[in-house]
């Protein structure tokens, strides 16, 4: 043995590992510069809208209070889809891993998938021709018995093309992300834990709580971050369902509008600043986007220690 | 606090496949009883089937009685989730629940039975368990840290002592030492000794020199081949077993001529 046989080394796979660090590192850059190249567009295209005297602006009161409006609009209808879509789809995803025998479990988890495929533009038709005449009696009968809450304050909109109709909808789409996500988490739960738990005498719901819950935290939460991520930047199923307004308190009453939509349905016909405007909303809209995620991370970075990763 | 348990004609089944044949055997009550016998003998599923976690698995079941003081564990209308309760187990590889702290750990059995305790009351159990598991000294400091954290020979005894707060009356071991390393065998192996004052304590190991140390009675397992049963081939007191078995199988395995 001479020291050349140590510091000789496998050509091929030496240039095997330069073209895959290579191609990572190409992957990895490529990532960032999109992501820089439209963010750069969005605030370059934006500049007019931001400096420009607030009369010239739509509404004629500025850009700020043109888009306060609709943020508070677009985080409403987020809001709902997720407060019902979550609780749901972490009890199918519960179902299906931890209930279901396995011949139905594999079958609902075909289904639920089978949701994520259908266009959002379906999903906007269906809320818009059918759902909305179909829920707008419960409408009127929570103007009527809840009122006095200032959310479901009447009267209600006749046509049901309100702001919950869009967040329900909102909710359908969203349902399959959250779904399918936490059922893989769940699956991975390791058997060790399960069976810790049910040693110490835990039911199967204690042993959820114990060991599948906990173990599966830091996934919902992600997974509940991915369907915020759609549900806030959802365009034609609102654009379709909602019939746009004012900002109003009440969830049952037409009016509010969501970024997107507001987006979708005045860029075809929107010229010189009034282009502007529209990205500007579009630059806010992603700055929502990226808050929500850097939250999310944060939430899930703070029981790090707690996380079983080590 | 401890409780014999009798095993009456058992089978266990993997679906259709018989995994473990017809066994017989006594369990005496504040003893070490070990279950020795070569990899797939089923010596872990014969354990297994003595808290009903056996059934856990999808298609898993058993014929049989296992009596727990006269009790049968498989009777109608006997929930496994009691059984449990009352037989814990530690197994292979130490698992804490890596989500909670130290204490929570320890109190992670008792906190199912939905007591209310004090935070007083929780913290003599917590210290009370610890010591029993021989680990308060080196944990006491911080309790509030993930058990996770800890070495593996602390995380097994930390399983052991989430499997004492709840007052088991017997205790069941598969395998507890075969992730660990010598040092922290030999302090699980002391724990075992002092265990048996008050529990009845069954062990499943692959270590012959260490069902001689710590075992009052010994239980050789053997199989005949692939695909075939296991069977319990005979049972006695560990030194006649280790000396002067009865049995050709059990005197080739015990001195290593054995396959």
């Amino acid at each position: 043995m001479t020291t050349t046989s140590l510091t000789k080394s496998r050509g091929a796979g030496r240039a095997g590992d330069k073209v895959f660090s290579g191609a990572a590192l190409a992957a990895g850059c490529l990532i960032l510069a999109v992501l820089f190249g439209v963010a750069l567009f969005l605030v370059v295209q934006a500049i007019p809208a931001l400096v420009a005297s607030p009369d010239k602006i739509q509404g004629g009161e500025g850009f700020f209070a043109y888009i306060w409006p609709i943020v508070i609009g677009t985080v409403i209808a987020a809001i709902i889809a997720l407060v019902i879509a979550t609780p749901v789809a972490i009890g199918v995803a519960l179902f299906i891993s931890h209930f279901a025998p396995r011949g139905l479990a594999s079958g609902l988890g075909y289904v639920i998938d089978l949701l994520a495929a259908i266009p959002s533009v379906v999903y906007g038709a269906w809320g818009a021709a059918f759902l909305a005449k179909e829920i707008s009696p419960a409408y009127d009968w929570l103007a009527n018995n809840m009122g006095w809450l200032p959310i479901f304050q009447g009267p209600a909109s006749a046509t049901g093309k309100t702001i919950l109709t869009a967040g329900i909808v909102l909710a359908v789409m969203v349902l399959p992300i959250i779904t399918s996500l936490s059922r893989e988490i769940f699956l991975q739960t390791p058997k060790l834990h399960e069976e810790a738990a049910l040693a110490l005498g835990a039911t199967r719901w204690e042993m959820i709580k114990m060991a599948v819950l906990p173990f599966g935290r830091p996934g919902i939460v992600s997974a509940v971050m991915l369907g915020l991520g759609r549900a806030l930047g959802e365009t034609m199923a609102v654009a379709l369902v909602l019939s746009s307004g004012a900002l109003t308190a009440s969830l049952i009453q037409s009016g509010n509008q969501t970024i997107a939509a507001e987006i979708a349905l005045n860029f075809p016909e929107a010229s010189g600043l009034k282009v502007s405007t529209l990205i500007a909303a579009g630059l806010v809209l992603f700055v929502i986007t990226l808050g929500v995620n850097m939250i999310a991370r944060w939430i899930i970075s703070r029981h790090k220690e707690f996380s079983g990763a080590n | 606090m401890s409780k014999r348990i009798d095993v009456k004609d058992l089978n266990v089944y993997y679906g259709k496949f018989l995994a473990v044949e017809d066994v017989n055997i006594n369990i005496e009550a504040k003893s070490v009883t070990a279950f020795i016998g070569p990899s797939g003998c089923g010596k872990s599923t014969f354990l297994r089937t003595l808290n009903r976690m056996h059934e856990v698995i999808p298609g898993a079941r058993v014929e049989g009685e296992v009596l727990l003081d006269g009790d049968n564990l498989y009777g109608p209308g006997v929930d496994p989730v009691t059984v449990r309760s009352q037989i814990g187990m530690v197994f292979q590889r130490p698992n804490p629940f890596p989500t909670m702290s130290i204490r929570d750990n320890v109190l992670a059995g008792v906190k199912l039975n939905n007591q209310k305790m004090s935070k007083g009351e929780a913290d003599a159990l917590v210290e009370r368990s610890l010591q029993g598991a021989n680990l308060w000294n080196e944990v006491k400091d911080r309790l509030a840290k993930p058990g996770s954290g800890l070495s593996g020979g602390q995380q097994q005894r930390l399983c052991i002592a989430r499997a004492i707060a709840v007052e088991p009356q017997v205790i069941l071991m598969d395998e507890p030492c075969s992730a660990l390393d010598p040092i922290s065998t030999l302090a699980i192996e002391d724990l075992i000794n002092d265990l048996k004052d008050q529990y009845t304590v069954v062990i499943v190991t692959h270590n012959m020199q260490q069902a001689a140390r710590v075992s009052d009675r010994t239980a050789f397992f053997n199989i005949a081949g692939t695909g075939k049963p296991g069977k319990l081939i005979e049972v006695g007191d560990t030194h006649t077993i280790f000396s002067n078995p009865t049995q050709k199988a059990t005197e080739d395995y015990v001195s290593g001529r054995f396959g």
